[in-house]
């Protein structure tokens, strides 16, 4: 298969994604980091490379309505945001989701204000995380390129929305190498989209977005929850139509070692992608040291993710967002992981790193794992906060 | 076309059907039915929350004969610009041929209040569609609170009457004027009372080429506590006293429709509603006085804007 190689951002690398597709509708509004995105494809539109119908909307609110407006429409719509415009969208989240559209909405993962701070953290989609949509996590531009084809077949093939996050700089801003694919193999893969019900079929006019009353609003919001039950049917399915086409695996994670170790990380994002330098540092040292890095992340697979950890004696949940009063989102996620679907008794450690962009090295991550493999763990649950 | 001729109309294409819950005296299903009988080519309505939403689809039930959504409360145009842009997509791929019109109904709320920001970006983009905001003044779906639509000397629930209080104390926006101000080919005034004038207003607003705002009056009998057998009459009362003319904004030119040969004081507008019952009293003649002044000096305004437009 011919692969196409190139550098890219991984907003560029998104931006490309999208053009490949081609959607008939591409709502935007900027916001720092996602604005590579936008601004790339507005290129595209300007010099005649899509078909697509853009609309610079006033709002984020309004950018993600009118993508449900089009996807009602019957047809394929995208947006894309980062932190407060994600924010400011969040009463239409769920209806999205409600509504069942398949909209597909790459994330630029940046803080959340107050204070105002336009650095990576994961604060703004974590806390979308029960609006009903799908969400992916990409470590690098190449993956975002892909999860970004990948998941528009997700979306469509269970009527659900996506979001596909990618770290906001680190990843939006940064050159890297990417192989794309042919345009006509793009084709092949995302097919047509011909939903059961559009508004523009005027000789069958429908009602959208009634009112439910007691007698039905339960069941109506039952049927959303149920389509993640399809999820990973549809994720294997896609998957193998991917690598046929692409030659390439997508999985619900990455596991670089987790299964066979005995201390496993889990991070998400580029995080993660440069912990494996550390994790093969380790190795070399003897360590049985893994990371799990999950890639779907709405729905969680509890049970797929209790085969990566058979194994662990020692799991550090190291995330980029907090749960105020609570825990992060992923710790809650393993600890229920472990105590309905893994036999032993892990220790299971609580990390939050990087809020607003504050760095974290390859030493405070290999530190990290040095205090728990030699069972004297750093106290949970802050790295890198100034004391 | 008289009014024989346009009952049938709207009844042949019967476009919003009976069975919906609005209250007694309601004018929302006369004014969605006239306005959607308007266009010659088949309607596809985005509707904002808001009275004409909560009682006419309660699930499993529709009153619509033609292709409607409601989103949220604040998004009815930024809905409809997603529709109209689908649409011309899809037109582009050949994959409808079909001409087809956009429709958005909300109320003041939505309208005034919430929905502000994106309508105007609506209109400054300039999809081609109909805005039909019908202004009952103030949130009626949710108990009468106020909105920047509700009128001065209005008492609302967040407004109520009291010792220190006759009501709301601010004189409601012009989103008729704010409409125009975005250069768009249509804008227009509308009353129910008028249906005539409504039905010829809503065919231009379906006919131009890119946005076009419909403002109606829609009076309240339930939180206004007027007779609801007394809408159409108070509506009338509305245009007469000159509180709602009837004008439209054509391509740059301002027609007043309407010029009531004796404008009738405010006051006998106001005396058919009871939420005026406290700004009519004799302690708040200065307010009611300063009503009629605002009236009174709109009306001079339009006229000078309409001289200017000629």
């Amino acid at each position: 298969m011919m692969k196409n190689k190139t550098a890219m951002t991984g907003g560029e690398a998104i931006a490309y994604a999208l053009k490949q597709i081609d959607p008939e509708v591409f709502a935007m509004y900027p916001i720092t980091p996602q604005t590579p995105i936008i601004e790339t494809f507005s290129k595209y539109e300007a010099n005649g490379l899509v078909n697509t119908e853009i609309i610079r909307v006033e709002s984020e609110h309004s950018a993600l309505s009118a993508a449900i407006g089009a996807s009602a429409a019957g047809s394929r719509a995208v947006t894309a945001t980062a932190s407060q415009g994600l924010l400011y969208m969040f009463e239409v989240l769920g209806i999205a989701s409600g509504l069942r559209l398949p909209i597909v909405m790459p994330v630029a993962n940046r803080a959340i204000s107050a204070p105002i701070n336009i650095h990576c953290d994961h604060s703004d989609s974590m806390s979308a995380i029960d609006q009903g949509w799908m969400q992916v996590y990409c470590q690098n531009a190449q993956e975002a390129y892909d999860m970004t084809l990948f998941s528009l077949r997700l979306a469509e093939s269970v009527y659900l929305p996506i979001m596909v996050c990618i770290d906001g700089f680190f990843t939006s801003h940064n050159l890297e190498n990417l192989e794309t694919y042919e345009d006509n193999l793009v084709k092949e893969f995302i097919g047509e989209f011909n939903p059961k019900y559009n508004l523009l079929d005027t000789d069958t006019p429908i009602t959208i977005g009634a009112l439910a009353l007691q007698d039905s609003y339960f069941e109506i919001r039952k049927e959303m929850f149920d389509a993640f039950l399809d999820v990973k049917e549809n994720y294997l399915k896609i998957s193998k139509e991917f690598k046929k086409i692409f030659d390439k695996e997508i999985n619900f994670y990455e596991d670089y070692y987790a299964k066979e170790s005995k201390t496993v990380l889990i991070t998400l994002s580029s995080t993660a992608e440069s912990s494996k330098d550390v994790i093969d540092k380790l190795r070399l040292e003897n360590k049985s040291v893994g990371l799990l890095r999950p890639i779907l992340y709405r729905p969680f697979l509890y049970e797929e993710y209790s085969k990566a950890l058979e194994n662990a004696e020692n799991i550090i949940v190291l995330e980029r967002s907090e749960g105020p009063g609570s825990f992060s989102p992923i710790y809650k996620d393993i600890l229920l992981t472990a105590y309905n679907n893994l036999k032993h008794k892990p220790k299971i450690f609580s990390y939050v790193f990087g809020l607003g962009g504050r760095e974290i090295t390859q030493k405070d991550i290999e530190d990290l794992l040095v205090s728990v493999i030699n069972n004297k763990p750093k106290k949970e649950r802050y790295i890198g906060i100034k004391e | 076309m008289n009014i024989k001729e346009l009952a049938k109309r709207i009844n042949n294409k019967d476009l919003m059907v009976s069975g919906h819950r609005t209250c007694s005296g309601c004018p929302i299903g006369i004014i969605s039915r006239t306005v959607a009988s308007a266009s010659d080519n088949p309607v596809v309505v985005s509707s904002a929350t808001s009275c004409a939403e909560v009682t006419t689809t309660i699930y499993p039930q529709t009153s619509w004969n033609m292709p409607w959504i409601h989103s949220a409360f604040a998004n009815s145009a930024a809905t409809i610009s997603g529709i109209e842009k689908a649409y011309l997509a899809l037109k582009k791929k050949g994959k409808i041929t079909k001409e087809i019109n956009f429709l958005v109904i909300a109320g003041d709320g939505g309208s005034f209040d919430i929905g502000l920001s994106a309508s105007s970006g609506a209109l400054e983009r300039g999809h081609d569609f109909v805005y039909l905001c019908y202004t009952n003044e103030g949130y009626q779906n949710t108990g009468a609170q106020r909105s920047s639509a509700t009128p001065k000397g209005a008492t609302t629930t967040t407004t109520p009457a009291g010792i220190n209080s006759y009501g709301k104390i601010e004189y409601s926006k012009d989103l008729t004027q704010i409409a125009i101000a975005h250069n768009i080919p249509y804008v227009a005034q509308v009353n129910p009372y008028n249906q005539i004038d409504m039905y010829n207003k809503a065919k231009k607003a379906f006919e131009k080429k890119g946005p076009a705002v419909l403002i109606a009056y829609a009076a309240c009998p339930t939180n206004m506590k007027a007779d609801p057998s007394q809408t159409i009459a108070i509506s009338k009362l509305a245009t007469e006293s000159n509180f709602w003319p009837l004008y439209e904004y054509e391509d740059g030119k301002l027609t007043i429709n309407y010029k009531p040969k004796n404008r009738i004081p405010i006051e006998e507008f106001l005396r058919t509603q009871t939420k005026f019952k406290d700004v009519l009293k004799e302690k708040n003649k200065e307010v009611l006085r300063s009503i009629q002044e605002d009236i009174d000096n709109k009306w001079k305004r339009l006229l000078r804007q309409e001289e200017l437009s000629k």
